[in-house]
């Protein structure tokens, strides 16, 4: 049974609507459908702004969707009480992609990563400090600076933090968005061992967004590629990164830098035109989808 | 690329005063930047990339401070500049697009607003001219709708759309040199082939020069003429782009470049062991304890640079002359 299941999400901001100005809505997320099995890491890719964020934020509910579904276990998460849903956090938590602006400034790291703890009343004041310690040695920062403030560590310090504290609670599901964007390619490789390990070993559940689609193949067992607010194509990682279908997917896949200063490779460029919006997803090969 | 550099830095020191005494985030840091050049500058994580930077741009603030060394613009000391002065330099000289958004844009404005305010600053445009300069600004780094998007507040924009804000602000004002510490980390990769193909251009039209700092070895391989690699607070590596991913001589740059994704599913080849915290430094080469090639020489005293090849340099006594008695390297020597 999937662990996640998202139905025909959509999400609508209004924006604008001041002294001079019309107001108007974007849609953020249009009519997103997934499922993620308990054990796998789900990629989701797209361009900036397409509405990852927004997606997985509707699923813990930080923002309210416009429509749609969201089962987590089986249980419909939008018909929770708030009550009910604080509960359901303990299970289902999030890597906020702006690691600056998540993480409270007048707070130590201590507090920070110890706060979850204590709003779910986790164990004694002792055994929290030791696992807070232990959480920060997990993420590879050192104990030794569990008194600093946010501002007293580095990008990729900061990032780790937010990871440290999303992991406290033995969540059974956690939205990684860009959870090591900011972090250098030895650092990453620790903290992406890490989360493989884990999951290993506690049957974790990853919804993992992020753009280096290299790390992504790496991780992910399946991936969805987003585009203007809609799923475009949806399947095992290697089926979409061997043969990807959709025009954006393509464009996408010859972006992607080569670490190699002589390397020059003819990159596709999307013709926006090239995207129809009536296309609907269609199964191309076993479990391989896209907007055709 | 000859001729004067726009930027030398020589033996940068910053140090931040804690609790626990003065720890040193940036220790003796030295490089220049030519005009039109692209100096890349990677490292791991909390290494002092984005406080190289801040220094650069005299915007470290207590209890950070710089102990030492010069930073010369155009031959002009920027260390003795009052601060009015340094915030003419600021914007209009070198700009510096921020690590994280979120701290570089005020939350209480449109972006609009915040563009057309550093235009105004800087005498560039004023009034309705400003805006319709900020319109084309944020179309240039390819924010979608700019029109619309103009009147956004920042958080309301996702993201990435704020780090092409930040890069707006940055080109605002047609800088000589761009201080840019992770510009498109939050960026899909077809994106950011738009941003760094307008930044070439950029440097192809007004010889912009620029400081990448980035921990993607792709984009530093795609756009950096040289690149320097940083540990510890010091540089332990510097070199021309090719040399450095070709034939790279310190045992941490090649670590480093070994890090990269590989086999898809396989565990990631980490660097065992994690960077030392400034302040905890071990006594001889900072990389020392993590390092394969290491030999007693090592755990003395802090390598120097030595020349590894044309314009480039590396801090490892794998390649010191072997001479005067000191114990050489084992026989595995350089590669
Ligand atoms: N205000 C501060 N007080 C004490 N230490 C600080 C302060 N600001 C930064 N540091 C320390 O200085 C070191 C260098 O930080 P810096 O932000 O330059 O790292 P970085 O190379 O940019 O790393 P990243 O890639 O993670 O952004 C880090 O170890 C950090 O913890
Ligand atoms: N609070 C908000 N108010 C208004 N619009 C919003 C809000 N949050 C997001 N949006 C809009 O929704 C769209 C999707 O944003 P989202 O942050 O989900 O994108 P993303 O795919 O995560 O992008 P990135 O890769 O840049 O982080 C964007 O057009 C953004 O401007
Ligand atoms: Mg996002
Ligand atoms: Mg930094």
């Amino acid at each position: 049974m999937a662990l996640v299941e998202v139905s025909h999400l959509v999400k609508r901001f209004r924006r604008g609507g001041g002294l001079l100005r019309r107001p108007s809505t974007i849609t953020a997320v249009d009519d997103v459908s997934f499922a993620i099995d308990e054990g796998e890491t789900f990629g989701l890719v797209g361009e900036s702004g397409c509405g990852k964020t927004t997606t997985g934020r509707c699923i813990l509910r930080l923002v309210e969707p416009t429509s749609g579904a969201v089962r987590f276990r089986g249980e419909d998460v939008l018909a929770y009480s708030p009550k009910r849903m604080r509960a359901a956090r303990r299970q289902m938590q999030i890597v906020f992609q702006d690691p600056y602006g998540s993480l409270n400034p007048r707070m130590t790291a201590r507090q920070i990563v110890e706060e979850p703890l204590i709003i779910h009343r986790m164990g004694a004041r002792a055994a929290r400090r030791e696992r807070v310690a232990g959480l920060f040695g997990l993420v590879g920062l050192d104990p030794a600076h569990l008194e600093r403030h946010p501002h007293q560590f580095s990008g990729g310090q900061r990032q780790r933090i937010g990871l440290a504290r999303a992991l406290a609670l033995n969540p059974s599901f956690l939205v990684l968005d860009e959870p090591v964007s900011a972090l250098d390619v030895s650092v990453q490789a620790q903290v992406v061992n890490l989360l493989m390990d884990l999951q290993r070993q506690l049957t974790l559940t990853y919804l993992f967004i992020a753009h280096d689609l290299r790390l992504v193949e790496h991780v992910c067992s399946r991936v969805a590629v987003m585009y203007l607010g809609r799923i475009v194509e949806v399947g095992p990682t290697g089926a979409i990164f061997a043969a990807p279908r959709h025009p954006y997917t393509r464009a996408l896949l010859s972006a992607v830098p080569i670490p190699d200063p002589d390397a020059r490779r003819a990159r596709i460029v999307l013709d926006p035109a090239a995207v129809s919006r009536e296309a609907s997803l269609k199964e191309i090969a076993a479990g391989h989808w896209a907007e055709v | 690329m000859a001729g004067a550099p726009l930027l030398s830095v020589e033996r940068l020191t910053t140090v931040f005063d804690t609790a626990s005494g003065p720890v040193t985030a940036v220790d003796e840091v030295s490089f220049e930047i030519r005009p039109g050049e692209t100096l890349g500058l990677v490292g791991e994580s909390g290494c002092g990339k984005s406080v190289t930077a801040l220094s650069i741009m005299r915007l470290v603030v207590a209890p950070g401070r710089i102990t030492g060394g010069r930073l010369l613009y155009r031959g002009r000391d920027l260390g003795a500049l009052p601060e009015a002065d340094m915030r003419r330099v600021r914007g209009a000289e070198i700009a510096m697009i921020f690590q994280e958004p979120m701290t570089a844009l005020n939350p209480v404005f449109t972006i609009g607003d915040q563009l057309a305010e550093t235009l105004a600053v800087h005498g560039r445009a004023s009034g309705r001219g400003a805006r319709a300069a900020a319109i084309d600004l944020l179309d240039a780094v390819r924010i979608p709708d700019p029109r619309l998007r103009v009147d956004d507040y920042p958080h309301q924009l996702s993201g990435g759309m704020r780090q092409r804000v930040l890069i707006a602000l940055a080109l605002a004002c047609r800088p000589a040199l761009i201080v840019a510490d992770e510009p498109t980390t939050a960026l899909d990769v077809t994106i950011q082939a738009g941003i760094l193909a307008l930044l070439r251009e950029m440097k192809a039209a007004f010889g912009l020069s620029l400081l990448l700092i980035t921990h993607d070895l792709g984009v530093a391989a795609g756009i950096c003429d040289r690149v320097a690699v940083m540990y510890a607070g010091r540089i332990v590596e510097e070199g021309p782009v090719r040399a450095i991913f070709r034939r790279p001589q310190h045992p941490y740059t090649r670590a480093l470049l070994a890090s990269m994704p590989g086999v898809p599913g396989q565990r990631l080849t980490a660097i065992d062991g994690s960077v030392p915290a400034p302040g905890a430094l071990p006594a001889g080469c900072a990389f020392g304890p993590r390092c394969r090639d290491r030999f007693d020489r090592c755990a003395t005293t802090p390598p120097p640079d030595y020349a590894v090849g044309p314009e480039q340099r590396a801090k490892c006594y794998l390649h010191a002359p072997a001479a005067t008695g000191v114990p050489g390297p084992p026989t595995h020597g350089p590669r």
